[in-house]
């Protein structure tokens, strides 16, 4: 079973790339989708109060992996009007990346446990 | 072959990715955490990137990715009171591009591959981009509010039928994408998406404007779920596991969030969306006939000092005057004339989850002095003095005793149980919420009158300079 799901996965992103994925495999994406919601949960109700703020932050970057999409129509062999769009979306989505995991990190830096005797 | 690096770059960027999150559960970890973000991010970009089948236009590419560093590198040195806009501005940016995607991915289909636009196809991406345009309109006015934009209504803005409108706009909205499922490929189909999209970001307004500031927090955070399912909605669409797990894993963060300011608020999802807080209380006509007992800085800094613990309750007033550096001064010279300090953090003090932490932790507090709401509570009438600094509503009683009171209900920090209470107060106006509070009015009460900033230096100048 997932052998298949794995080849078509494959097939179809090989035989077209991703902007032309000939069929979505609705079922396997949705099990994807529910799993990783699950995780998600279960991994976040276990932040710490403290850090909620870096959390926002740092799931905003990582959310802005809709820069993957937005290169492939930007890149892609596609009308320059569609490319335009993925012009904007992917300065956007870097413009996320870069400020969310750097603010990310300067906040983090400051949580110190105890501070160094003066 | 290449597909097949491609998609292990992936599934190593998801593991990566869910580690991050995992790594932030402990403070001492949680730089370890940006890390293996980054490097997930590094190679997701890489593996889509180096796909020479597919991309062929390397200079469009580089030039967007130096344009979102130029943008993005300034917005991450912002000063520490000014995150809660900056995360309202990056919800925006996300929901930017996944409405952007989703727009390229429609006329791309209509243009070029009509067979594409099956029921599912179309409803994943009609979803992507009616998220993403409403958190890109719903986060700028966010912003916009919390940066204090002069043209932006601070005050939520209500009529009559408000939420008749927008349920009416909703179903326009099933309308129009149901005809446009049914038909993609239909004469006036590119009119009917501009259509959609408009009321998506219409949308977005019209969803922010009743909610006032106290309410901030979960709004964000609701907004940050937005993001999240946007992305997994072009997951979809593009037939990528990599953006569903990603988005996924942001949508769920922000939904905890969410159900954690609701809680700490006592209110629901519903209530705090549609039901227009901070509006006109009857309770203003009770407070008349009370009276303030103002002290001055010396008498207070004089209790300080001879208390044994303190807690300090900060809240938004901190944040707006940046009273933080002299908040850590005030710490630094209780503690050392033996005073227990401690400071108790609710949920919701601030405007997004965690606001207060980071601005004291930017201050240099040692993150074990920080207590939340429920721990400290049991400690409260053991507490010689609380220090209020610039919080309101999550110290108010009536949120025991008052049933009439629309915080009733809502936890908060029991100040009123300490042996005695010293509030600082920019002035007699009520909070944010617009709600009376009682706290102030008590005997054991002392009002110290002014901005957060200058109060607690002068406290800071009483106790230092005290000699004698």
């Amino acid at each position: 079973m997932t052998d298949q799901v794995l080849a078509l996965t494959q097939t179809a992103a090989a035989a077209a790339g991703a902007v032309e994925a000939a069929k979505t495999d609705l079922w396997p994406l949705l099990f994807v989708f529910l799993l990783s919601t699950f995780i998600g949960v279960g991994v976040v109700s276990r932040v710490s109060r403290l850090l909620h703020t870096p959390l926002m932050s740092l799931t905003n970057a990582i959310s802005a992996i809709a820069v993957v999409g937005a290169i492939i129509f930007t890149g892609s062999e596609l009308p320059p009007e569609q490319r335009v769009l993925g012009f904007i979306a992917l300065a956007a989505s870097m413009t996320n990346i870069v400020s969310g995991f750097f603010i990310t990190d300067r906040m983090l830096k400051m949580f110190k446990e105890k501070r160094d005797q003066k | 072959m290449s597909a097949n690096i491609t998609q292990l770059a992936y599934l190593i960027a998801t593991a990566l990715f869910i580690l991050a999150l995992h790594w932030m559960n402990d403070p001492k970890t949680a730089r370890k955490g940006v890390m293996s973000g980054v490097v997930g991010m590094t190679l997701a970009i890489a593996a889509t990137w180096i796909q020479p089948d597919i991309i062929i236009h390397h200079g469009w590419i580089l030039a967007a990715v130096l344009l979102g560093i130029g943008i993005g590198y300034p917005l991450a040195l912002v000063p520490l009171t000014a995150v809660p806009q900056r995360t309202a501005l990056s919800h925006a940016f996300g929901g930017l591009a996944a409405s952007l995607v989703g727009a390229a991915e429609f006329f791309h289909w209509l243009h070029a591959a009509p067979q594409e636009m099956t029921t599912f196809n179309m409803v994943a991406l009609l979803a992507e981009v009616g998220l993403g345009g409403l958190t890109v309109t719903g986060s700028l006015m966010a912003a916009g509010k919390l940066q204090g934009v002069s043209w932006i209504p601070q005050r939520p803005v209500t009529y009559p039928g408000q939420n008749f409108v927008n349920l009416l706009l909703l179903l326009l909205a099933i309308g129009l994408g149901a005809a446009l499922v049914h038909d993609p490929s239909q004469a006036y189909a590119a009119w009917i998406f501009a259509g959609l999209v408009s009321i998506a970001l219409l949308f977005g307004v019209l969803l922010i404007i009743p909610i006032g500031g106290a309410d901030m927090p979960t709004v964000i955070s609701i907004l940050n779920s937005y993001a999240g399912l946007s992305a997994v909605a072009m997951g979809f669409v593009l037939n990528n596991k990599l953006l569903i797990t990603a988005g996924a894993l942001d949508g769920s963060s922000g939904l905890i969030l969410s159900i954690v300011m609701c809680k700490a608020m006592n209110r629901s999802f519903f209530n705090v969306l549609f039901g227009a807080f901070g509006q006109v209380q009857a309770s203003t006509a009770s407070a008349e006939g009370k009276t303030y007992k103002a002290e001055t800085a010396e008498g207070a800094a004089q209790l300080l000092e001879q208390a044994s613990l303190v807690v300090i309750v900060p809240g938004y007033g901190m944040a707006v005057s940046q009273a933080q550096h002299k908040v850590r001064e005030l710490y630094d010279q209780l503690t050392k004339k033996g005073v227990t300090v401690k400071f108790a953090i609710h949920p919701v003090a601030g405007r997004m989850p965690g606001h207060m932490n980071v601005l004291l932790a930017e201050a240099e507090i040692p993150y074990e002095a920080l207590v939340e709401a429920d721990e400290i509570n049991p400690d409260m009438p053991q507490a010689d003095v609380v220090l209020v600094v610039g919080a309101n509503d999550v110290v108010n009683p009536a949120a025991h005793t008052d049933k009439s009171s629309p915080i009733y209900g809502m936890p908060i920090i029991n100040a009123d149980k300490a042996r005695t209470v010293l509030a600082i107060k920019r002035s007699k106006n009520p909070g944010f919420a617009g709600i009376e509070n009682d706290l102030y009015y008590l005997d054991k009460t002392w009002m110290l009158f002014g901005d957060a900033k200058a109060v607690v230096g002068e406290l800071v100048k009483n106790l230092s300079g005290a000699g004698h």
